[in-house]
């Protein structure tokens, strides 16, 4: 009880003396969902520059990520925003995963050890965010417990959230089983390697931030 | 042999977050599949991942989570909503269970609505 009322405060003082043109917008989700893809493609789109490496291994963002005051243009309107990609969240990081992957054995740990840093990070910054992208593999079972609880610890603390189905460019890709897992929000099905619906994307996107 | 430990909520209950999460992660650690009766708050289990993300190194690789914890259908008669709601209200976060086990036993978890699966790893099978 005390940590919601400390949290409430921090987040009522931090507001107060927030200018609008600060709004941060978080990317999160599980590792390899396609968050730092999206973030370079809206990077991309409004400065011409990308925002960080991806790769097919997981947890190759390790650390937060900000890109400063990208500035939004769509059929007359205009958003500002400071876009901050996080590192996955998991609930267990094995170095031998990165093995398998053609890692050598110190450099497998190295990545290991700051990836469960990028977590704590993530789980961290959560509390600073005005609204948040969750970026979910549509590929993938939406009915894990690290979706459920990043969207729960969002909805707890009031953040308005847009949730995105990447890769429906893939024949697996299952949005409706998506949608039946969070029925409460607006789902977006994108394809961030490839463009695919991001009118939708950010159609939305001025929808939650208003 | 896979150790199931049931914990009543009632044994946590009164405890702090910091308490709880560490009462859960000594469990886990001790290599024991927690079954806790209800579910932790929203921000206990961030904390939980973030506690054991402290908590991994060469030995221990994480955690598996699951929580199984009934809400209300839309399709539900109105008396059975308004049942529902008060059920809600009197059991809190007393209601469900939640599976927490380390990685190194538990593969996954899978949560469907319905059912609720916990994929072994084989070597853990074999002890």
């Amino acid at each position: 009880m005390a940590g919601i009322f400390k949290r409430f405060l921090g987040k009522f003082f931090r507001n107060l003396f927030k200018k609008k043109k600060d709004i941060k917008l978080g990317l999160y989700g599980p590792p390899n969902g396609g968050k730092t893809t999206l973030a370079n493609k809206i990077c991309q789109d409004w400065l011409g520059e990308d925002m960080g490496s991806v790769s097919n291994v997981a947890h190759e963002t390790r650390e937060i990520q900000i890109k400063e005051e990208i500035t939004i243009k769509h059929k007359g309107r205009e958003l500002k925003f400071n876009l901050v990609d996080t590192p996955g969240i998991a609930t267990r990081i094995d170095y031998e995963e990165f093995i398998k992957e053609g890692m050598k054995e110190k450099e497998a740990k190295e990545r290991a050890k700051e990836a469960t840093k990028g977590v704590i990070d993530s789980i961290k910054w959560l509390d600073d965010m005005d609204a948040v992208i969750v970026v979910l593999d549509s590929t993938k079972d939406p009915y894990t417990q690290v979706n459920i609880t990043i969207i729960g610890n969002l909805e707890a603390r009031n953040i308005p959230v847009l949730l995105v189905g990447n890769k429906v460019d893939l024949k697996k890709s299952d949005l409706k089983k998506m949608q039946a897992a969070f029925p409460q929000y607006e789902l977006i099905g994108i394809s961030a390697k490839f463009g695919k619906n991001m009118d939708d994307f950010y159609e939305t996107l001025f929808k939650i931030t208003k | 042999m896979l150790t199931f430990q049931f914990v009543p909520y009632s044994e946590i209950e009164a405890l702090s977050s910091i308490k709880r999460i560490n009462k859960l992660m000594k469990l886990v650690k001790e290599n024991k599949i927690i079954l806790l009766e209800g579910k932790l708050k929203s921000h206990e289990e961030t904390e939980l991942i973030a506690k054991t993300m402290e908590e991994i190194d060469g030995k221990f690789r994480g955690i598996e989570l699951g929580v199984v914890h009934p809400e209300s259908k839309d399709n539900m008669l109105l008396w059975h909503k308004i049942r529902q709601t008060l059920i809600d209200a009197l059991l809190g976060d007393r209601k469900g269970f939640t599976i927490i086990g380390p990685a190194s036993i538990i593969k996954e978890i899978k949560n469907d609505p319905e059912k609720i699966q916990l994929m072994i790893e084989e070597a853990a099978s074999k002890k």
